[in-house]
Parts: structure tokens; sequence; C-alpha cells
């Protein structure tokens, strides 16, 4: 089985500054894994690597059997990168965000209508503009236009960052319903805790560098009381993928 | 291909009705301009008349640096950079979308300048097909021009300073061949105006070609 993640000594560079000093990692498809590491670990340039926004500088990588090193354009293609920032337009409304995003890659209308009723974004808040939301509303309607792209691969940073604990039941809800319809999610966070219902493997990353790469391992440090069960509303997550592939190249640089 | 450019396009003008930047700054920074050049000439109607042309599309270039500004501002806000790069937008539909909605904004202000004009100046206009056809093809010019180079700035710290300083030089065919065209069409003077026209619809195509070759790249360094 090809994997989805397969970084060999990977290293990037920001700067002149090894940001990721030597990564080998393998992620199986519909694997959830979590990477943990302090500040300045190398968490995000790891997650903006694999969605082809940073270079490899030495070593190599294959996304959904994509080499990072010359086929960056059609791993964009392919994954959805949720970062500190939302992506959206602050003068579009919560629906226009994610038509435009969702019609970048053909999606239906009844495909966008679903993504926002998943992320519970009904009613007067689709037309509101994203400028008007809350920064946890910001994040759900920003989930919203990364679900309409059916990405292959999820690449979340710091997903649960900002969120009540109902929204963050409604991520984890997304993030388990994305593993099961066959993607596979990479996330990084400070709050494992968070994710105790996604049953996630945990690696650790310290200084641009992978120090431990257990499979199948409960991660430390969570605290089976502390959350809730989930009780939002089920998730529906079509399987993947659903839109039309582009030929190779041809997408945004 | 089209249906991304009717995309962008869209999304650009939407945002753009919504927010009114146009009509509220830079329709009234263009007015501005145009009243004090009457203002600087006053004493001299027949050289208001005869420097209309040329006063006009000075002040389309200034107002269309604005917009261009604009354009590239809305872009480069909250990350949404990277997700262009991973939406799968095709950059050439990218670059047409973005100048598309960048020229239909520009024809508006030449058309609510073209009213001031003839208050201001006291112009006469002979040739409409001419007028009409270099205010489109010189748009477009504009459009493709801005675009390119706006993409190009689009990452810089500086690039308030440096879109000017790019695009004023390169855009002075589209000054030279729509005041030419014009003059013609104004009847103040006896230039070519169709051959001016000509001038215009080259420059339009080679930077709408080299941009929507270079578009990806510029994006990519954003």
């Amino acid at each position: 089985m090809r994997q989805a993640v397969r970084l060999r000594a990977a290293v990037t560079l920001l700067g002149r500054f090894p940001a990721l000093a030597g990564v080998d990692l393998d992620i199986d498809p519909g694997e959830v894994v979590v990477v943990k590491g302090q500040n300045g670990a190398g968490k995000t340039t790891l997650l903006r690597l694999c969605a082809g926004l940073c270079s490899l500088a030495s070593g190599s990588g294959e996304i959904l059997g994509h080499d990072l090193s010359t086929q960056r354009r059609q791993v964009r293609q392919r994954v959805a990168l949720m970062g500190h920032t939302t992506g959206l337009y602050d003068d579009l409304t919560v629906a226009e965000n994610v038509a435009f995003w969702g019609g970048a890659v053909g999606a239906t209308s009844q495909e966008m209508h679903s993504a926002l009723e998943t992320l519970e974004l009904s009613g007067r808040l689709v037309n509101l503009r994203a400028g008007n939301l809350s920064s946890g509303q910001r994040r759900r309607a920003s989930f919203a236009t990364l679900l309409v792209r059916r990405p292959e691969l999820w690449l979340l940073d710091e997903p649960h960052a900002g969120l009540d604990h109902r929204s963050r039941n409604i991520v984890n809800n997304l993030v388990q319903s994305a593993a099961q319809a066959g993607a596979t999610v990479m996330m990084a966070s400070h709050e494992l805790e968070c994710m105790q219902t996604l049953q996630p493997r945990v690696v650790s990353l310290a200084g641009g560098m992978l120090t431990t790469q257990p499979a199948g391992i409960q991660p430390a440090g969570i605290q089976p009381a502390g959350i809730q069960p989930v009780t939002t509303q089920p998730v529906t997550v079509q399987p993947i993928p659903t839109h039309p592939t582009k030929e190779a190249g041809t997408h945004v640089a | 291909m089209l249906r991304e450019m009717r995309l962008v396009a869209l999304k650009d003008l939407r945002i753009e009705t919504r927010v009114r930047v146009g009509i509220t700054q830079i329709l009234p920074f263009a007015l501005a301009v145009l009243v004090l050049f009457a203002f600087a000439l006053d004493t001299d109607q027949q050289a208001l008349r005869t420097y209309a042309p040329g006063l006009f599309w000075v002040t389309v270039l200034l107002a269309a640096l604005l917009a261009i500004g604009r354009s590239f501002a809305v872009d480069l806000a909250d990350g949404i950079t990277d997700r262009l790069l991973l939406s799968g937008i095709e950059p050439q539909a990218a670059f047409f979308g973005k100048a598309a909605a960048i020229a239909i904004q520009l024809v508006v202000l030449e058309v609510l300048l073209g009213f001031g004009v003839v208050l201001l100046f006291d112009v006469t206009v002979y040739r409409y097909g001419l007028l009409v056809s270099a205010g489109l093809v010189a748009a477009l010019g504009l459009a493709a021009a801005g675009t390119l180079y706006g993409a190009l700035v689009a990452g810089l710290g500086v690039r308030e300073s440096l879109l000017p300083l790019l695009v004023l030089p390169v855009t002075a065919p589209v000054l030279i061949g729509a005041t030419r065209a014009f003059q013609d069409a104004f009847g103040v003077a006896g230039a070519q105006g169709w051959a001016w026209l000509g001038l215009l619809v080259g420059f339009a195509a080679i930077y709408g070609v080299f941009g929507a070759l270079s578009y990806g790249i510029l994006l990519e360094e954003a």
C-alpha cells in the first residue's frame, strides 16, 4: 500500500535556518497523526512542506504518491491546509467564501450546503460577512471552505485553537469522518487532550527532527474523563475524491 | 479555465461593490485631479479642450494605480495567498480573472470621468466609435500590465510605493496611444486615431500573454 506521507531525511530551510533538519516520517492512508512539540520545533513547517508550500532543501518526500521535489502542484491540489490563518475574505459572506473556494474545485451547491451544515453554519451566520464573525465562527467557516474541497490529506495546525467545547467536538467529528472516508489527517497540536475520541498516533518533533514515531499508541497525558463524548450531529463526509482531477501542473503554481 | 476566470473576476467585483472603495475613494480622487487641472488651466478654455485627452488619461492612470493596489490587498489578508496556491485555480485563469475585474472598474471610472471632462473642459466628441474602442482597449492594457506588476510586488513590504514606480513607466505607451486616439475623437488634433488604437491593442496583447505565462511564478513568490 502506498503511503499518504513518506518523508526521508527531509530538510527544509527558512532562509538559512533548517526548520526541518532531516525528518523521516511515514503515514498510511486513513491514519490520524498528531505532531506534538514545543514552539519552534518545526510543526508548522512540516505541515507546509506536506502541503507543497515549502520546498525540500535535501532529502526526499512523497505526498499521496507525488514527489515533493518535482510535483508540488499536484500535491497542492489534493491537500487542505488549515494554518493559523483562516483564508477567508472578510468582505464576502460565509456562503460566498465557501462558494468561491468550493467553486475553484467544481463543488456542487449541494456539497457547499452540506459543508456549511456540517460545521453548523446555518441560518443567519451563512449570510454574515466573514469579517463580522467571532474567531471561533471564522475557524468553523474556514473548515467549511476546506471540507468542500474534499481533500485526501488534511493538514491541520492547532485545529482546536480558539474553539469552544462544542466546536471542538464538531472538528473532531469532521476529522473522524474524513479518516473513515479514506482521507489522511495530520495535525500539529499542543492540546492532545482534545483528541481523545480520535485515537491518533502521536509523533514528537524537536529541533526540526522527529524524536519518536510510535505506531498506534494512545497519546500520553490524555485524561479520558476530561472530555465529554461527542454530542453534536453526526458528520457526513463523502468518500473521496469526488471532484474531477485536473491535469498535472495546471493549477495555480 | 473560463469558469475559474469568471469565479475570480466575480469574487473581486463582488468585494469591490460591497466595500465601494472605487465609488467612495478612487472616483472622488480622480475627479479631484480633474478639477485641479481645470483650476490650473482655468484662464485658457481652449488649452483645456486641447489638453483634455492627456489630462483624462493621466487621471485614469493615477486612479488605476489605486484600483490595482486595492485588488491585490484583499488577496494578501489572513492567509489567502496560501489558499490561492492550494485552490487548484489555474494561474492563467487567476490572471485573466483579476485583470478583467480591474478592467471593468476602469471602464466604469472612464465613463464617469468622461462626463467630468465634458462638463469641466467643454469638449465635443466627434468620433464615438474611436472613443469607445480606445477606452476599452486601453483599460484592458492597463489592467493586464497592472495585474502583472501588482503580483510582482504583492509580497513586498514596499508594494505601495513600488507599484507606481514600476507601472507608470511601462504604461507610457497606453498614455500616449490613448491620448492620441482621444485627440482624434475630440477633434482637437489631426492624430491618426485608429492607428494609435493599434498600439493599444498590441500593448494589451503583449501584456496579456506575458502576464498569463508568468503569473503563476509571481504568485509563488508573493
